[in-house]
């Protein structure tokens, strides 16, 4: 049933995703694919458009998956699976909260989670650069391609604007303008 | 806190938290500041010192930053209604708004502008996340083992692909296991 389908998958998500935001993109990308919910086009295509809309990415992506596969109780069912685990963790942390703060076996774990979820992180990025840059195959022809070069072009002129904390809406707006002119561009070469 | 003053400051919750999921763009490290005009200055329900702890145990505790403040921040201030409240409101204008946009997205798909579009916007969301990965980097302890435990997840997942999950289960064990031995070894100098 996709319902609880949908909500198992998110649940599992929000259990294990520390550091929020970008580090539950590894595990979307990884359950997507895997349930043949979106492509990883369309995921990455989807952050965009969740750093251009309101709220936190990881509502607004279980809430996107859910509606794509299941309407609006399919949006209700990600997204409440993404956010209980949640709210169970910290209710029971909020009463334990001395014990919690002090918990050698908590500052312990993080210890090894927080760099684990900067390689997890390192592995989106692999997914998404070879997305944007090898759309189809990765091989050396591709590089010699229109295509790939405008992407580069586009990456290194948002990488720098990036590094000057230029905001992310900013970045998007202007990669979307600079990606319908090399679109144009490449038709008449 | 009679009932009639519970029912206000939960709604009180439910609107501050709504109006903080309307308006921020991000999530996360983006909310902090809203909250803090929200809770701590407007209703002086918690401190500054309070917002600091939030932070460390949302980072330290699975799922979204943003969900893990409202939650606690609600369950400090009314219970679990006061929490449920919070995050109720925090996401719900997420859902909205995504439910809409989803519609509007499946209309406009197939519009090559739109195609055109978003073959720039991935290459600008890949700077974006770089950006964020090497903010992240910039606040994870630099030492040996951070850097092994780093490039054992990269490379158990990019080259072997093995599950996510198993991989933050195991380097939560590792992290532990290291920490034990570190402090034992740490106490058998002092003796």
């Amino acid at each position: 049933m996709i319902y609880l389908e949908l909500f198992l998958t998110f649940f599992k998500i929000g259990l294990f995703t520390f550091g929020g935001g970008y580090a539950m993109l590894p595990f979307i990308q990884e359950e997507v694919k895997l349930h043949g919910w979106l492509t990883d086009t369309e995921v990455i295509n989807f952050v965009a458009v969740s750093e251009s809309t309101p709220g936190p990415f990881a509502i607004n992506i279980s809430t996107y998956v859910g509606i794509e596969t299941g309407g609006i109780f399919g949006a209700i069912c990600a997204t409440l699976g993404a956010t209980l685990p949640s709210f169970i963790v910290i209710l029971l942390v909020a009463k334990f909260y001395e014990k919690f703060k002090n918990s050698k076996v908590v500052s312990g774990c993080m210890t090894g989670l927080k760099p684990a979820a900067i390689g997890l992180i390192g592995t989106a990025v692999l997914t998404i650069g070879k997305t944007v840059f090898f759309p189809t195959a990765v091989s050396l022809a591709s590089v010699m391609t229109f295509g790939f070069v405008s992407s580069l072009v586009i990456f290194a002129l948002m990488f720098v604007l990036t590094m000057k904390k230029t905001h992310p809406i900013i970045i998007i707006a202007l990669s979307a303008i600079l990606g319908i002119v090399a679109g144009f561009i490449g038709e008449a070469i | 806190m009679n009932r009639k003053e519970k029912l206000k400051t939960v709604m009180y919750l439910f609107m501050s938290f709504f109006r903080i999921g309307a308006f921020t763009f991000g999530g996360g490290y983006a909310m902090i500041p809203l909250i803090q005009t929200e809770v701590v200055e407007k209703k002086k329900w918690i401190t500054d010192q309070d917002i600091l702890d939030i932070i460390a145990i949302s980072e330290s505790t699975p799922g979204p930053i943003s969900i893990n403040a409202a939650t606690f921040i609600g369950y400090k201030i009314c219970g679990f209604w006061g929490a449920f409240c919070a995050t109720f409101g925090l996401v719900l204008p997420s859902v909205v708004i995504i439910s809409l946009l989803s519609m509007v997205l499946g209309l406009v798909e197939s519009n090559k502008i739109v195609q055109y579009a978003f073959n720039g916007i991935r290459a600008g969301v890949l700077a974006l996340i770089i950006k964020a990965l090497i903010s992240m980097y910039k606040q994870c302890p630099k030492n040996l083992f951070s850097y092994i435990v780093l490039a054992l997840a990269f490379l158990v997942v990019a080259i072997f692909n093995i599950n996510v999950i198993y991989v933050v289960i195991g380097c939560g064990v590792i992290g532990l296991v290291h920490s034990l031995i570190v402090t034992r070894r740490n106490k058998n100098d002092i003796s």
